[in-house]
């Protein structure tokens, strides 16, 4: 039990005379208890069916105003103003192109602020203001990020609304999940591993490069997949940093303009004109396959090394 | 040449080595606070402008929110009031469903369908926000419309349902992983005095997990607070004084949007709203966080 929760407070439940004996004589009710128990165990299951069945219906939604439109065609031009030949190119290079670079940016940093803290980081003040501060950052609104960019990136360092712009707001947005999963990896080496490479000699970067990284590395790269599935589906930050511009060409360097998946999506959405709400559901069927894809590598990255340990 | 520190030279430059490397990694760790310290200053330094010119008092007390007409008014109330409909719609979905879930995960259900369920809402969270902003309006609008006639094309509602069903997974997970934590013994001493399976997890189970539960639930408001794109999509961008759903609204997340969609030219005070509406954003969501992570540690009921 609880220290600080002894047991001299009264219980406001004591007061509670459902069960109590009436007029003196107790009285089990099993039958009316067990009923009000099945009735609330229906009401759970029809919660968890509630959840389920939302995700289904989502899906059959959205695959069935998407199915029409997709094809290698659809894949493979440019956004047009005529619905039936419009497609996502530009929207799909894009994307590419923010995986590639936030990978690069958020994953070094990521897992260098993670060792830092796992296996570097001294235990004080500071070390308690990091930790606080990146469970915080975990949990700020992705448009306030998108403000960050647009003054920092965009503005301030003159990025302009570049493909490198929109990774590196991406990539402030993901570090703190990078953090938190590579350091929840990192946590979960036993230490006699890193005592057995003390005790032949090793320094501390050579027993964390060595041995401590390797164990680790699984647990590293699934939530770094993860992390990065979100920054795919991203919108708003990027919407913030000026990204939503009508792109018909292949962005080649990290300082062309760009569009991304999310954002053609949106703008779909967003038209009045109903044939273009299936191109948008047709978007919307390459994202979450993208996504899925994805989560999958990520689980069976997980389940493949988890038996090992 | 070997780096296992047998001879001096090699010693030396390992210790160089590990100094740089530890530096380095500091470095790293660091960039996350340049990061919060970045969000404040962009967010203050240019909200500064933007209260030089219109008044505290007028944005936080002002009942009309047009920056892009004439005559401007800066006021907030409408902008909050369309994201707390939207905050209280989506928990009125989230929260009992969510914990009702919880509840069937972590008591009723076997553990194979446990493992099999969890992962199946997880991905309600992992879907894109814009896809939700699509299934509100190509979806759930045309029923609301068909039950509601009066239903406008935007509207707070469909946006609340969409949030809900994408932070259902937040209250419960970390809901469930809660109720998980609860010594069997708790439930076995209960079982032992005659309680049934339902008092087990109402009285005793339920009671013992709630400082989890309700981190769960604060979280899960806080992340469709900030929500923006299905929010954008779905409730339109209309910022009004309402309490009704079926009318569209704009919400904080949604203005900012608007505005970025726009050709309202930099560091104008119609483009100086977006800091200020930010900064009030941010600083809800951050207080909410830090509540729900103070509820953790604080009221976290200790076994054994």
């Amino acid at each position: 039990m609880s220290r600080h929760h002894a047991a001299v407070r009264p219980d406001p439940r004591m007061n509670d005379t459902s069960l109590a004996p009436r007029g003196g004589r107790f009285e089990p009710r099993i039958a009316q208890r067990q009923r009000t128990g099945r009735l609330f165990r229906g009401l759970c299951l029809a919660a968890v069916a509630f959840g389920v069945v939302s995700l289904v219906v989502l899906l059959i939604d959205v695959t069935r105003d998407g199915l029409g439109v997709l094809s290698l065609d659809f894949l493979t031009r440019y956004p047009s103003r005529l619905p039936a030949r419009a497609g996502i190119r530009s929207a799909i290079l894009g994307s590419l192109w923010m995986v590639l670079l936030v990978t690069v940016l958020a994953f070094p940093l990521g897992v260098g602020a993670a060792v830092y803290l796992e296996e570097y980081a001294p235990k004080n003040w500071f070390t308690r203001m990091l930790q606080t501060n990146i469970a915080n950052l975990a949990g700020v609104p992705s448009i306030v990020y998108g403000i960050l960019g647009l003054a920092v990136f965009v503005r301030f360092l003159g990025f302009g609304r570049s493909v490198l712009a929109g990774a590196a707001t991406l990539a402030l947005l993901t570090l703190p999940v990078v953090i938190i999963a590579a350091q929840e990896a990192i946590r979960a080496v036993p230490s006699s591993l890193r005592e057995a490479s003390y005790g032949l000699g090793a320094s501390r970067w050579q027993t964390i490069r060595h041995h401590v990284l390797p164990v680790a590395m699984p647990g590293i790269l699934t939530g770094t997949i993860l992390a990065l599935s979100r920054a795919i589906g991203e919108t708003a930050p990027l919407i913030m940093i000026g990204a939503l511009t009508f792109i018909a060409f292949d962005p080649v360097t990290p300082m062309d303009s760009f569009t991304v998946l999310p954002i053609q999506i949106f703008n779909w959405t967003q038209d009045a004109r109903a044939p273009f709400h299936d191109l948008a559901a047709g978007g919307i069927v390459v994202l979450l396959v993208v996504l899925l894809l994805m989560n999958a590598s990520a689980i069976l990255l997980r389940n493949k090394y988890q038996r090992k340990l | 040449m070997n780096d296992t520190g047998f001879s001096l030279g090699a010693r030396r430059r390992l210790v160089v080595q590990e100094r740089i490397i530890g530096a380095l990694l500091f470095g790293c760790g660091v960039v996350s606070v340049l990061t919060t310290i970045g969000i404040v200053v962009v967010l203050v330094s240019q909200s500064v402008g933007f209260f030089a010119e219109v008044s505290p008092l007028e944005f936080l007390t002002g009942t009309r929110w047009s920056p892009q007409l004439v005559p401007q008014s800066f006021g907030i109330l409408p902008l909050l009031n369309g994201t707390l409909i939207i905050a209280i719609g989506s928990s009125l979905i989230a929260i009992p469903i969510g914990l009702a879930s919880a509840i069937y995960l972590s008591e009723y259900s076997k553990p194979r369908t446990r493992r099999i369920i969890k992962p199946i809402l997880e991905v309600l969270a992992g879907i894109p926000t814009v896809v939700y902003g699509y299934f509100g309006i190509m979806f759930v609008t045309p029923i609301l419309r068909t039950i509601f006639p009066q239903t406008g094309i935007f509207n707070a509602a469909s946006a609340a349902i969409v949030v809900g069903i994408m932070i259902l997974p937040m209250v419960s997970s970390l809901s469930e992983d809660a109720l998980a934590a609860v010594p069997r013994s708790l439930r076995e001493a209960a079982y032992g005095l005659g309680a049934t399976k339902f008092e087990v997890s109402t009285r005793v189970v339920t009671p013992a997990a709630l400082s989890g539960i309700v981190a769960s639930f604060i979280l899960a408001v806080s992340r469709a607070i900030g929500e923006t794109m299905a929010v954008a999509l779905a409730a339109g961008a209309t910022p009004r004084l309402t309490l009704n759903p079926l009318e569209s609204v704009q919400t904080m997340t949604a203005y900012i949007v608007q505005v970025s969609l726009g050709d309202t030219p930099y560091g104008s005070l119609e483009y100086r709203t977006i800091f200020a509406v930010g900064l009030v954003l941010f600083l809800i969501t951050l207080a909410m966080n830090l509540l729900s992570q103070r509820i953790t540690r604080r009221f976290r009921e200790v076994y054994e």
